[in-house]
């Protein structure tokens, strides 16, 4: 019967009335974000001829190219004894999870326009649903960077234990820019332009083709204030063991970066959340 | 314990648009335009306010003071002219977009249902969108496994359920999206203008279901252009205009006022001088009275007209004359000569077979004079699309369709 479960649920719409149950709404939702991953999954490889290939392939390439670049032509060091190839693909793992959720989370709400003007649902349940695709495509290149580690038998230490709460950093590390922008891009759409040109740029900035031991000392901690090159560095630290020490200074700025950022993109995502669907 | 189920009180939503300002257009004058408009964009973004397009801004309010109380299991029509308010209403109601004054109070789960198939993915199958929508609106996948079927079996989508939707007819496309909204179960339930698509046949089917769905105590508001709907559906309507509530009561009475107010707005446009008769509203309705805005090549169609007559016995004759986008007449009929009177009336034209192939259609209804020119007093323009039929030669080789009998065929 419906009118027993009425009684409780009683609903107030106010202007700027603020939601009490935020993070309980977002968690009674929870279907729709796994839905929404599910979809954004299904699709992305339809009607492609090599279909998941493509979330390899990219990578792997930018992980050649760049091998050939700054370890034999640049004949730049790597760190300690790991082969440069393993150098630069351990790199490129979070970078491009980083770039992919970002990107992804940056055109999500522009992407599901007509779901935000027809429906309601917390909002954030997009962006989140968008990394998902980002995860997935990072676990095949995984697979790659362990088949490769074989192939150069090169054996982890046991800091790869840790490697899960990296993951878990890129991935708040592209989600505060993103929701930021995604909030923005709502209002003003010249931001879609941006991140393509964050993205090209940021893989030069970002020690992916070389070790951010090759950076000069009294540099460092400026250089760290791009918030991947902690989460680089520490997936470095994490795979190819003892050889990339963590420079901790930095690492930590990095990690004080990410959680400004997540704190005003999550900020500023709420706040305008509610006119999404009058702007979009 | 309370039975009001909804309680809106002093509800009032403003959206601020941008004009462009008319006139010049020397390059000076463009230029200046441009320059604002450029200004006031910088503006805005630093200011952290939304992009508006156009050099003038205006406040519009959508909806003003508007307050109501519905029960619960009440089936509430709404029903108002473009632009009166009525789908920023529900917006409201489903949470959707924030009021910008008043409050509202809602008693029990909610379901919306503004468009048919919200984020149906053309690329995904069937069966996987009936997932993905019915999560969409609030089901949990529990729920949606145990409607499945009886979703397919109202949709009659059985065959197709591992096609993808971007392979479906329109007609089928509608069939889904509504048969999942209407397994969703919830104690209050908007639908808005969501049934233009769809044959007769599906059309009962709904309306039945939502019948259905009422008496189990589920509280509806529709809104709708379709007054028979809305009679069908609903005992009580709201008639909105201009964003206030004009009217409340049984629908017969408020759909008047609204055939009224449509009238109202004809007379606005064509008070340029005293004519004798002016048609006011004017629509194409099927047979069983539904406004349409397509047709099948030898559909049945039945034109409406509302007029006001000033000139106490002037005599003339209705028309009704069909012609290309264009304007190229095909063909007009001509109504008995008559004697009007004055005052308000009405007048149905049917038309057994539209006779048209497939494309694009002006009806014009109108009076004329009895003289030799049969002068214009007064027309309304109407369109229709007649859509394609295989059944039907193709129109390159001729806009008309007549049947003929040829003599071989019979004798076979």
């Amino acid at each position: 019967m419906p009118s027993l479960s009425s009684r409780e649920n009683v609903l107030i719409i106010e202007p700027g009335r603020t939601e009490k149950n935020y993070w309980a709404d977002l968690w009674r939702f929870r279907e729709l974000f796994i839905i929404l991953a599910w979809r954004d999954l299904a699709v992305r490889y339809k009607q492609t001829a090599i279909g998941v290939l493509w979330a390899v392939l990219r990578p792997f390439l930018t992980m050649v190219v760049f091998t050939v670049i700054f370890g034999r032509i640049a004949k730049l060091p790597s760190d300690g004894n790991a082969p440069y190839a393993l150098l630069v693909f351990a790199a490129m793992l979070p970078w491009s999870l980083f770039a992919n959720a970002l990107a992804e989370a940056s055109n999500s709400l522009i992407n599901n326009a007509n779901l935000i003007g027809k429906i309601y649902f917390p909002r954030l349940i997009i962006p989140l649903a968008t990394l998902v695709t980002a995860f997935v495509d990072f676990l095949i290149s995984l697979a790659i960077l362990l088949a490769m580690m074989l192939f150069y038998r090169f054996t982890p230490g046991w800091q790869i234990l840790l490697l899960p709460a990296f993951i878990l950093l890129a991935l708040l590390a592209s989600l505060g820019p993103g929701l930021w922008i995604t909030a923005l891009n709502v209002k003003y759409r010249d931001f879609r332009y941006v991140i393509p040109f964050v993205v090209q740029f940021g893989l030069y900035i970002s020690p992916v083709g070389f070790s951010s031991a090759v950076i000069p000392d009294n540099w460092r901690l400026i250089y760290s204030l791009n918030p991947m090159v902690g989460v680089i560095d520490g997936f470095r630290w994490c795979l190819l063991g003892g050889n990339s020490p963590l420079y901790l200074p930095g690492f930590l700025l990095s990690l004080v970066i990410t959680a400004f950022f997540l704190w005003l993109g999550l900020g500023r995502f709420r706040k305008t959340e509610k006119d999404f669907a009058d702007l979009i | 314990m309370s039975d009001i189920v909804i309680k809106a009180e002093h509800l009032g939503k403003r959206y601020v648009i941008g004009h462009q300002t008319a006139g010049g257009t020397t390059f000076r004058e463009a230029l200046v335009r441009n320059v604002r408009e450029l200004w006031n964009k910088t503006r805005d973004l630093t200011r952290g306010k939304p992009i508006i397009q156009g050099d003038r801004q205006e406040e519009v309010w959508a909806l003003k003071d508007v307050g109501f109380e519905i029960k619960r299991g009440e089936a509430v029509g709404i029903i108002g002219r473009n632009g009166a308010g009525k789908s920023t209403l529900l917006k409201i109601l489903s949470r959707i977009t924030e009021p910008t004054e008043g409050r509202v109070t809602i008693r029990g789960r909610v379901a919306s249902l503004l468009e048919v198939g919200t984020g149906f993915h053309s690329e995904l199958t069937g069966r996987e969108n009936i997932y993905l929508n019915g999560t969409i609106l609030g089901m949990t996948r529990d729920e949606i496994r145990k409607k499945f079927d009886e979703i397919v079996a109202f949709a009659e989508v059985e065959k197709y359920l591992d096609t993808p939707v971007k392979r479906y007819s329109s007609g089928m496309y509608v069939r889904l999206g509504f048969a999942v909204a209407a397994h969703r179960d919830p104690d209050i339930l908007l639908v808005d203008e969501v049934l233009a698509v769809g044959d007769a046949q599906f059309y009962t089917k709904c309306t039945n279901k939502m019948n259905e769905i009422r008496e189990k105590g589920t509280t509806i508001l529709l809104v709708s252009h379709n007054m028979w709907l809305i009679q069908t559906v609903c005992e009580r309507v709201f008639l909105i205009d201009e964003g206030r509530i004009l009217r409340v009561g049984a629908p017969f009475p408020v759909i008047q006022d609204y055939y009224g107010l449509q009238e109202q707005a004809a007379e606005k446009d064509s008070l340029e001088e005293e004519k004798a008769v002016v048609i006011g509203f004017a629509e194409v309705r099927d047979p069983n009275g539904n406004p349409v805005k397509e047709t099948l090549p030898d559909g049945s169609l039945v034109i409406a007209a509302l007029y006001q007559c000033r000139q106490e016995g002037f005599r003339g004759h209705f028309f009704l004359r069909v012609t290309t986008p264009d304007g190229f007449p095909l063909y007009t009929a001509y109504s008995k000569p008559r004697t009007f009177t004055s005052g308000r009336g009405a007048t149905e034209t049917f038309i057994p077979s539209f006779s048209l192939l497939e494309g694009e259609y002006r009806i014009w209804v109108g009076v004329c004079g009895l003289d030799k020119e049969k002068e214009k007093v007064s027309e309304r323009m109407l369109k229709i699309d007649v859509l394609a039929d295989p059944g039907y030669p193709d129109p390159k080789f001729g806009k008309f369709f007549n049947k003929v009998i040829w003599k071989d065929d019979g004798v076979g």
